[in-house]
């Protein structure tokens, strides 16, 4: 353990990394560039996510990560291992216990709060970019407020599908300025982009940290006509019985049987141990293998 | 009447080469007018340099602004100029696919320009859409197609509606009917003709196709080396040229 720094990056490294986050967060939604790092992981899975959770993490923080809600995938396991080996800080599934979350695709279902930071793995940080591939004319497109292409976009969702069509990584706009990508979160999370936590985002291939200070204003793009709406599969949690959450579909079977279940697992467990049982599950076994 | 757009000793040099040397003239609403020369000559960095894509090195572009009078678009900020290009101007490139967003619908691409000056109703937008393919004769069951599958000449018209939904004042035009058969350059000129007409459009047209100015253009300015050698009105330039190199080029046309 004594063989790495704190939380893996040298101290110069976190330096540069915090003076990026101070900036984000001073020019809300606005992308500011830094000197990313190479990680020992690939790129996509999470290097601007762990470089800003390294550069944030002090000794006396509790880690919890989520790979599109779930404490237990491989994603979320490999990065909470790496800063229980590399930082030796607290890690938890518990939601509530944490103090820094990373976080990948999702917003945890239970409400953050002021003493909370949401760290966001973001794989493409500029929301122009599949409109406009040139990065010179995306960034002054920001810089002038020329946003009438994102609304094309959310034009041709209309007009091919009849409703807009974009479910994931649904573009706002932040403070009445920035036009900002939420990271890929699905649109059902977007209204809860206003919140008493930081929130930060990462992105290291691309080398872009952008942020929301606590409670800014984020609106999600839409038409007077088409509003936005927050959607979500219409079903209740199998396993939980929540009728509010976002859901998982699994196909369960090879005859096309499927269950929904919540997405976010620290918030399905806590729910049936506190013995909500939804219409595929069984009460939660204490001390169950 | 004051002129729509006043140009004023503008050059624009690259490195020791001319691209095109202290031009100046005026434009007066509704009037077209039509820069002929060779290739090189200087007609498309002057274009360029008049619709804010290329900084000058000196001159001036005055342009009547609806709010502030004439205004100098060379020293305006990015944002009011970009703004101008989106409501008040309008540019035609030779090549659609320069003009066009060839991966988005053809509503999108005629509705884009609404939506960058605010527009938020996608009925309004679609209907307005819907109304200006059909000014540019394109049926309005192509609205979701995309560009690519259209024909040469349906794409410069869909090029032409994208820019005029906006009603504009002033338009730039490139060569717009290059690279298209004569059958297909007639109708659209037909169609220019006929918008410029009804909407009052001032418009500068840079072409080497004599025709097209001959049927366009009510004065004429030949470029030669980045000079202009000779301005008049149409018919007068063309039928009575001074200028040696005009004469050339009049004499050049083949006659069928």
């Amino acid at each position: 353990m004594t063989d790495y720094n704190f939380a893996y990056l040298d101290e110069q490294t976190k330096r540069m990394i915090r003076r990026a986050i101070l900036k984000s967060l001073a020019i809300p939604g606005y992308q500011v560039p830094f000197a990313s790092r190479e990680m020992p992981m690939p790129y996509g899975w999470g290097t601007g996510g762990v470089q800003v959770s390294a550069a944030v993490m002090i000794q006396e923080d509790v880690f919890k990560v989520i790979d599109q809600g779930a404490d237990d995938t491989t994603n979320a396991v490999s990065i909470r291992r790496f800063f229980e080996r590399t930082a030796d800080v607290e890690t938890t599934e518990t939601t509530t216990d944490a103090t820094v979350i990373q976080t990948r695709h999702r917003i945890p279902e239970e409400p953050l709060t002021a003493d909370q930071i949401l760290v966001y793995q973001v794989p493409i940080p500029e929301p122009l970019r599949f409109l406009e591939p040139s990065e010179v004319e995306t960034r002054k497109m920001h810089a002038l407020e020329d946003y009438g292409l994102m609304h094309v976009k959310l034009y041709e969702d209309i007009s091919a599908h009849g409703a807009i069509a974009t479910a994931y990584a649904y573009p706002v706009e932040v403070e009445g300025r920035y036009v900002m990508d939420p990271s890929p979160i699905p649109k059902f999370d977007n209204p809860k982009l206003s919140m008493p936590a930081i929130q930060i985002f990462g992105a290291g291939r691309e080398q872009r940290i952008y942020a929301l200070p606590p409670y800014t204003q984020v609106v999600s793009l839409d038409f007077e006509d088409y509003p936005f709406e927050a959607t979500k599969a219409d079903h209740p949690c199998g396993l939980c019985g929540s009728t509010d959450s976002y859901l998982d579909e699994l196909i369960v079977d090879d005859t096309g049987g499927r269950m929904f279940m919540c997405s976010d697992t620290d918030y399905c467990g806590a729910r049936r141990a506190k013995g909500h049982v939804g219409a595929e599950g069984t009460p939660l076994q204490e001390n169950a293998v | 009447m004051t002129p729509l757009l006043q140009v004023e000793g503008l050059s624009k040099f690259y490195g020791q080469r001319v691209g095109c040397a202290d031009v100046s003239f005026d434009l007066y609403p509704g009037e077209v007018m039509g820069i002929v020369g060779e290739s090189g000559s200087g007609k498309s960095t002057l274009l360029n340099c008049m619709a804010g894509h290329l900084p000058p090195d000196t001159g001036q572009v005055l342009f009547n602004t609806r709010t502030d009078g004439m205004r100098d678009t060379v020293t305006m900020s990015e944002p009011e100029r970009r703004m101008l290009g989106r409501t008040d101007w309008a540019f035609v490139h030779q090549h659609a696919r320069d003009g066009l967003r060839m991966n988005v619908s053809a509503g999108g691409n005629v509705g884009e320009r609404l939506m960058a000056v605010g527009a938020r109703h996608y009925g309004d937008i679609r209907d307005q859409a819907i109304d200006w393919l059909g000014r540019v004769e394109i049926a309005a069951d192509r609205i979701d197609d995309r560009p690519r599958q259209f024909s040469g000449g349906m794409q410069q018209r869909l090029q032409i509606a994208r820019n005029l939904v906006t009603g504009p004042r002033l338009v730039f035009m490139d060569e717009p009917t290059g690279g298209l058969d004569v059958s297909v350059q007639a109708r659209l000129l037909d169609l220019l003709r006929g918008l410029v007409r009804e909407m009052g459009l001032s418009a500068i047209i840079v072409t080497h196709d004599l025709a097209v100015v001959r049927l366009l253009a009510d004065r004429l300015m030949v470029m030669k080396d980045g000079h202009v050698v000779e301005t008049g009105l149409t018919d007068q330039v063309l039928d009575d040229p001074q200028h040696a190199y005009s004469q050339l080029l009049v004499s050049s046309v083949l006659q069928v």
